[in-house]
């Protein structure tokens, strides 16, 4: 598992990577990185001149939901790993946890200590509202990031995903795909993560909304539980209650290891998979090509990278490198790249394990 | 006898010589008080002890058995996919994993406990037999291993309840916790994709057309119900649970079967990580999220009584095999989750309700 630094060619692609995100927070002086792992690979250092040059000593504080997923795993690796790269950032990061509760105290005492910005990702948005603005009246400028807050006036910037263009572009990929096929009346299957996470019904809505612009629908939804257990079980039976399928998008790559297994299983190979997230299996599996998954649509672990870099530009009063705005913007929303066979390796470094 | 507090017609077989390995070196003379201090005076109480024409709960798995085949009616007529035999052998493939580690409950809840950290074992053991290096051990390292941290975990139960006298409710919620705190510790929270071929061939492999898993699950339910209705380690199962004074007056020894109930059920739980981890062909910190749930309510549908001393096994897998179908039929029709739910939860209650008028008619 352990990797050295990062090669010439997976630093630049990494930087193809950053420059999809639409951020000009990339170029690099991007040294070594003795870290290792996946949080290798999402470090930047940021931009010529203004951006990297050391300032103002810069605290930032971080909170963020337990690591109990592949996922949330690797946005807490990477938020301290870029917090490494600079020699003029402290990083204070409260214990991960699930319990809204917890996560308003850990917020609070961040805030005691008087850190110079905060990186929040809310375990629930609405929840933390009222801390991160009680932050912002305290003068600590709020970086929300991807769950978003209930009120603008809680974050000074938002940063985070696309759960819309993620069902979006599994729906584009899915459609090129079989309209280059050939296929009339497709049955799309689709295994969804937990239902009742806004995330869930915007990734939905999105797959929905684009596949009807191209006249199909999704024939098959089932919500597994984000968990390798949960996908096979639900993948199992979704396999028998449709003999035949064309497309399947599965919303989660964790829980993809799982639905693998079941179309392995029940040896079916009639149709093709999109996956979400952008795990490293399944970009493994994307390259080897020798499986149902031909693509992933990316929701970039590597934000709380960039969360951290913007946090230091706000707390040096910088703007961002390569755009004219002399302040970093209010809201940045990531794209979600379509990773197949093609550009895997672009990918590849800034995939999670 | 030991034998009158359990209400079970096996109670007139004259007790078998010890043949179980586990519990049967047990002293059974009657009046041999093994361990503990003085019990109390009160002798062992008989009022259980009535003929009973029908055991009560036959006449509930043959419930169970009508609501199978209703459901399966109702299969039926919602989808044509539903009785092909593709599809019966995914129900009980699905129903296998869950199966065995309902097993073990069933031993446990019948001997008067409740494990609450199974599907954190399975965790643990899935975790422990992906994660830790085994995998460079192949198929024999991980399966030995799996199944010796679900009896290690299983054993250390068992001696915090029976020999610490820690409730089985709070001893096995902090095993739960705990548990699958080592496990994410272990795995650092990342899914472990199984590489050895021969051990994903476990969920794989299939002789004349079923799948190893489902005949695993049937060996392991034949085992548990000999174990269980054949064996004195069984009749002391439900004694134990029956009546835990009593069975000390008649001479067992409580502490340890209450015990090797907990390590059973471990081993139950190490063997299902087996099954799961070839099954999602990984081992991860979330695996078996919520199997506890799960295995008690089958038990509890099937018949046994949360309170201990009667039960059977047969019940048991009933009810998995009804909350497997549920599921089944839910997915072959498209239906959300949450309506599936409601439904589970509504069996439960009417298993219960049903058990209560029961338990008022019975004279216990």
């Amino acid at each position: 598992m352990k990797e050295t630094g990062p090669t010439a060619v997976g630093r630049r692609n990494m930087l193809l990577g950053a420059g999809a995100l639409g951020s000009g927070l990339l170029l690099s002086a991007c040294t070594s990185n003795s870290d290792g792992d996946a949080d290798k690979a999402n470090v930047k250092a940021t931009t010529a001149a203004s951006g990297s040059t050391p300032g103002k000593h810069v605290t930032i504080g971080f909170s963020a939901p337990a690591a109990d997923h592949g996922w949330t795993a690797a946005i807490t690796k990477n938020a301290k790993a870029q917090a490494g790269q600079y020699s003029d950032v402290s990083f204070q990061a409260a214990e991960g946890t699930n319990d809204v509760n917890a996560q308003i105290s850990a917020v609070q005492t961040l805030i005691d200590k008087k850190v110079d910005v905060l990186v929040i990702l809310p375990f629930d948005g609405k929840a933390l509202t009222a801390i991160a603005t009680q932050a912002m009246n305290a003068g600590i400028p709020v970086v929300n990031l991807d769950r978003v807050f209930d009120n603008s006036l809680a974050y000074r910037t938002w940063i985070g995903g696309d759960n819309y263009g993620m069902g979006v572009n599994a729906a584009a990929y899915i459609i090129k795909t079989l309209k280059a096929k050939g296929v009339s009346k497709p049955v799309i299957g689709e295994i969804a993560g937990i239902d009742n996470l806004e995330l869930t019904k915007q990734r939905s809505l999105g797959f929905k909304e684009a596949l009807a612009k191209a006249g199909y629908s999704v024939s098959i939804r089932q919500a597994a539980a984000f968990t390798a257990d949960s996908g096979q079980q639900v993948m199992s039976n979704v396999l028998q209650a449709r003999s035949k399928l064309d497309a399947v998008w599965n919303h989660d790559d964790d829980q993809g290891i799982g639905v693998e297994a079941a179309i392995k299983q029940a040896g079916r190979s009639e149709f093709f998979m999109v996956g979400g997230a952008g795990s490293k299996h399944a970009m493994q599996e994307i390259k080897a090509d020798s499986g149902v998954l031909k693509a992933t649509v990316v929701y970039p672990s590597s934000m709380s990278a960039s969360a951290i870099t913007l946090a230091r530009l706000i707390g040096q009063s910088k703007g961002m490198g390569d755009l004219v705005e002399q302040e970093v913007p209010s809201s940045i929303t990531l794209f979600s790249a379509t990773v197949t066979k093609d550009n895997v390796d672009t990918y590849l470094p800034t995939s999670f394990t | 006898m030991s034998d009158q507090t359990t209400p079970r017609p096996a109670q007139d077989a004259p007790e078998p010589p010890a043949r179980t390995g586990s519990g049967a070196d047990v002293a059974t003379k009657p009046s041999l008080v093994k361990e503990g201090p003085d019990p109390g005076p009160q002798p062992a109480p008989e009022r259980r002890r009535l003929p009973r024409l029908f055991p009560l709960h036959q006449v509930h798995s043959l419930g169970l058995l009508v609501v199978l085949v209703l459901l399966g009616v109702v299969g039926t007529a919602s989808s044509g996919n539903f009785l092909t035999s593709n599809n019966i052998v995914n129900i009980l493939t699905s129903a296998a994993v869950i199966g065995v580690i309902t097993v073990g409950q069933t031993f446990v809840i019948i001997g008067g406990g409740i494990d609450l950290s199974v599907g954190a074992i399975v965790a643990v053991a899935s975790v422990w037999c992906t994660t830790v290096a085994t995998q460079s051990y192949g198929l024999g390292g991980m399966l030995f291993t799996a199944v010796v941290v679900g009896a290690v975990v299983g054993l250390l139960n068992g001696v915090l309840i029976a020999y610490g006298k820690i409730v089985a409710f709070i001893t096995t919620l902090a095993m739960m916790a705990s548990a699958r705190g080592v496990a994410e510790r272990l795995s650092d929270r990342q899914s472990q994709v199984v590489t050895v071929e021969s051990f994903n061939r476990i969920a794989t492999d299939k002789f004349l057309g079923i799948p190893l898993l489902v005949y695993l699950m049937a060996g392991i339910v034949v085992l548990g119900w000999l174990l269980l209705n054949r064996t004195t380690f069984g009749r002391r199962t439900f004694a134990v649970g029956g009546n835990p004074e009593a069975a000390r007056l008649a001479g067992i020894a409580v502490r340890r079967h209450t015990m090797l109930l907990y390590l059973l059920s471990g081993v139950c739980c190490g063997i299902a990580a087996v099954m799961l981890t070839a099954r999602t062909t990984s081992g991860a910190s979330n695996l078996g999220n919520l199997y506890e749930l799960d295995s008690i309510a089958a038990v509890i549908i099937g018949g046994t009584l949360l309170a201990g001393g009667r039960g059977s096994l047969f019940g048991s897998i009933l009810g998995v095999l009804v909350f497997t179908t549920i599921t089944n039929i839910f997915v072959l029709n498209n239906l959300t989750t949450d309506i599936q739910e409601i439904a589970k939860g509504l069996i439960i209650l009417v298993a219960v309700l049903l058990q209560r008028t029961r338990g008022a008619r019975s004279p216990a």
